[in-house]
């Protein structure tokens, strides 16, 4: 154990930190609209090579030699300034790493650079009505009409759950193109505008109230033959890849240490029976065991973290399969204790403000929205019940479940 | 920037596991276990030759001057393979006499307590104390004290005191003192030995009326804290350790019993059952590292890191055991089945030096909350 950072990496740090001096924008740049604001600093963190380090510079990203430590340098200082740093949108966090994993030169020409200036945004297609834990199942189906340089997919069926399809331009996501093929090896990743007759977007409430996901039907919609990431019936193992930067993405430690410290502030400015209930011994027992989990979930990261670097992750095989199952149960075990807290406003429901993106919360609606809300990371992704197949069988060699069809 | 094992401490690991897996096969341990000696001098001879008795003690004094996360690592395979044996105990004593004693009292003892010739433990929780203080072990609520070159007092829940050539003793303003039980005069020193719940670690009441003893002049509240955060670390270590050695014979169970014509694993129940016990456990061997590496450089979260170690992995090793034996059934309920030795390892690690409420207030306190 040495968690000392070396010169050169305590050298890195002071280098992003003297440009995270220059957040928030100061002069005229403070009085675009935020969004631009944050475009603008991202794009100067890229040319800096902090954010999407080790995209090369051809393909818009910073063009530095991959290395964890530095990354998670960055994120780490990033996040204490509350600045904007690598996107959680789906293009940049999991499509662009999958077209450098499996794209084709033209493709990571083509849709890379713009994915990450956010330009292009993406969704993810995946889920179908009749297919979501057994996502391999889908029918979604696409045929190729014409030759593999100049046809054309022409696409039918319907996806379901598909997060800001609202907002998007494109959509990644998988579809059935080898008819006879066997379940997992008929399916192919392809690329799909969204802005053209054939595909139609209907937004679907979501129980909170938000309008996050949508359906999306295509009806003879259609896409380039060039369009196809990795080989005709590949599309389970390309898939496979976005799903671990997905998964990745909801085990997120430093988004979970910012809730904690927010349920802390909670449980500080609530009054219980005159008293602040921070000072009442069952709540501080909860938030303390809580605790326990939320630095579990910080150092097993940074242990991971560390495997990586050294090229070891086999050593922590185990703790990397719970990464996503810890952090959702995690976030729900917190968020009942806001949920608590909050107390009789528990019968408010959400506002506008509140269900406008993935804030944290605010005031006690609010948290009556982050509480439901913690509910959908443990579902999307993969369930969780899922989640303990995959422990179960592959981290434990358990038996698998008796599967009629395979 | 290296947060993981060296290959000198993995191979500890790996040397202790296979020693202890080779020279103490689960009947021996039963054996040890029906007697309640807690106590194998065999054993202890061979964690004398690896080194390990005196695995905190300084070079100079013939130990091998490792550290807190050393110990740790010791401690984990000690719960995986269930060996008996005052380990953590006599380590603590060790840490005791090395950061508390003065020159001559490190040379007097430690040596001694390096080869293994003289067993260790400590002396610290008061019958009176929990009432006081809601917790025995804390050294606030301590009767204990020294008066010209004797001590007097009353604790309990003393480790393995039937074979302990020294005792650690805990005194009122948090300070310590060494007694040698051989070198007293009986009546000062009586010993009743309680009905302990893992009958590898025995634990008796000590009755002190005036005893000679020595009291450790660097002692304060301050460096008998960390003595005590070093337990605790050790504790959930050896817990983390049962833990798994528990969900491993669950799932080994599990694959080979068969019911309604499958294995029991093959029922999602049963598999998801493992699967949680896993998640439980599993990621919080980086917060150990962290915890032990906190002490061992003194960062200022050190006894926090402590706290919630110990209240975490030892509270959901209870859990874990407590899944283990419904996994096996009725089987697991019998004295016969090894599920309770491990079952008892966890009981014992998550009460003793503090049950998991009493840390987690700590980490509350400790947060200024
Ligand atoms: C907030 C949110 C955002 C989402 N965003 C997207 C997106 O952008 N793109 C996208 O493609 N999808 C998205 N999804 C969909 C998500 O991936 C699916 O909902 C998920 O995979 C589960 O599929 P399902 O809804 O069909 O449930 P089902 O598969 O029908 O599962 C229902 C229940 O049955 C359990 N179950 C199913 N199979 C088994 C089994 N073998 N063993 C034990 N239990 C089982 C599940 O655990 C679950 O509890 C999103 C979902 C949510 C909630």
């Amino acid at each position: 154990m040495d968690l000392q950072y070396n010169q050169e990496e305590e050298q890195f740090r002071a280098e992003v930190r003297a440009f995270l001096a220059g957040w928030p924008l100061r002069g005229e740049e403070a009085s675009l609209p935020i969004a631009e604001q944050e475009t603008l600093f991202r794009s100067q963190a890229i040319e800096r090579g902090y954010v999407y380090r080790d995209i090369p510079r051809e393909y818009g990203g910073g063009g530095q030699e991959p290395d964890v430590l530095k990354d998670h340098i960055v994120r780490a200082e990033f996040g204490r300034a509350g600045a904007p740093g690598s996107s959680f949108l789906q293009g940049p966090a999991m499509l662009a790493p999958t077209l450098m994993e499996f794209g084709s030169e033209a493709q990571r020409r083509r849709f890379v650079p713009p994915t990450l200036r956010e330009e292009i945004r993406w969704c993810q297609g995946y889920s179908e009505p009749g297919s979501g834990s057994d996502l391999a199942s889908l029918q979604c189906s696409a045929a190729l009409e014409g030759d593999d340089e100049s046809g054309e997919w022409v696409i039918n069926g319907q996806k379901i759950w598909t997060s800001n399809a609202q907002n998007s331009h494109w959509l990644f996501g998988l579809f059935r193109t080898e008819t006879d093929a066997p379940k997992h090896k008929g399916i192919s990743y392809l690329l799909v505008p969204l802005d053209q007759p054939g595909v139609e977007v209907r937004p679907l409430k979501q129980m909170t109230g938000g309008l996050d996901f949508n359906e999306v039907f295509f009806d003879d919609a259609r896409t380039g033959a060039d369009c196809i990431v990795g080989e005709r019936g590949q599309g389970w193992q390309v898939s496979r890849a976005t799903l671990k930067h997905e998964r990745n993405l909801i085990a997120n430690p430093n988004l979970m240490r910012d809730h904690f410290d927010a349920v802390v502030d909670l449980a500080r400015t609530t009054l219980r029976n005159g008293r602040p209930a921070i000072l009442d011994p069952g709540i501080r027992q909860r938030l303390s065991e809580i605790e326990c989990y939320v630095r579990t979930n910080e150092t097993s990261n940074l242990r991971q973290l560390s495997a990586a670097a050294r090229g070891e992750e086999l050593k922590c095989m185990l703790p990397m399969m719970m990464n996503k199952l810890y952090s959702t149960d995690t976030m729900q075990r917190l968020m009942e204790i806001a949920y608590e807290l909050v107390g009789a406003d528990g019968l408010l429901a959400p506002s506008e403000a509140d269900l406008a993106g993935y804030a944290k919360g605010e005031g006690p609606t609010g948290w009556v929205e982050q509480w439901m809300f913690s509910l959908g990371p443990a579902i999307a992704g993969g369930a969780t019940n899922i989640q303990l197949n995959i422990i179960g069988e592959r981290g434990y060699g358990l038996p698998r479940d008796q599967r009629p069809t395979r | 920037m290296h947060f993981g094992l060296s290959e000198e401490q993995e191979l500890l690991q790996e040397t202790f596991r296979g020693f202890a897996q080779a020279e103490f096969p689960p009947q021996r341990l039963r054996e040890v276990f029906d007697a309640g000696e807690g106590h194998d001098p065999g054993l202890w001879k061979g964690l004398a030759e690896m080194g390990l008795t005196g695995l905190v003690v300084p070079e100079a004094h013939g130990g091998a001057g490792l550290e807190i996360l050393e110990l740790a690592l010791c401690c984990e395979v000690a719960g995986a393979t269930g060996i008996p044996g005052a380990l953590l105990e006599h380590s603590l004593a060790c840490l005791a006499i090395d950061a508390c004693g003065d020159p001559s009292q490190r040379e007097r003892w430690l040596p001694g307590l390096a080869t293994g010739d003289v067993i260790g433990t400590l002396a610290l929780a008061e019958p009176d104390a929990e009432c006081e203080t809601a917790d025995p072990w804390d050294p606030d609520g301590w009767q204990t004290r020294t008066s010209n070159g004797t001590v007097s007092g009353f604790k309990q829940y003393v480790p393995h005191l039937d074979h302990a050539g020294l005792v650690v003793v805990g005194l009122a303003d948090g300070g310590l003192a060494v007694v040698e039980p051989s070198e007293s005069d009986a009546a000062s020193v009586r010993v009743e030995p309680q009905d302990g719940i893992d009958r590898t670690r025995p634990i008796s009441k000590l009755r002190l009326q005036g005893a000679a003893a020595q009291p450790l002049p660097n002692a304060t509240a301050e460096s008998t804290r960390r003595i005590l955060d070093a337990g605790l670390v050790g504790l959930a270590a050896d817990a983390f350790g049962a833990a798994t050695r528990l969900i491993q014979l669950s799932a080994d169970y599990a694959k080979d019993r068969k019911q309604f014509g499958q294995p029991i694993a093959q029922f999602q129940a049963v598999k998801h059952q493992i699967a949680r016990m896993g998640t439980e456990i599993e990621p919080t061997r980086a917060l150990l590292w962290y915890a032990a590496h906190a002490l061992d450089r003194g960062l200022e979260d050190a006894g926090r890191h402590a706290a919630m170690t110990k209240a975490h992995v030892t509270a959901k090793s209870v859990e874990v055991a407590r899944d283990a034996v419904e996994l096996h059934g009725g089987l697991g309920f019998t004295w016969e089945c090894d599920v309770q030795l491990w079952f008892k390892r966890a009981m014992f690690d998550r009460s003793f030096l503090g049950t998991p409420e009493v840390h987690r207030e700590r980490i509350a306190t400790l947060a200024g909350w």
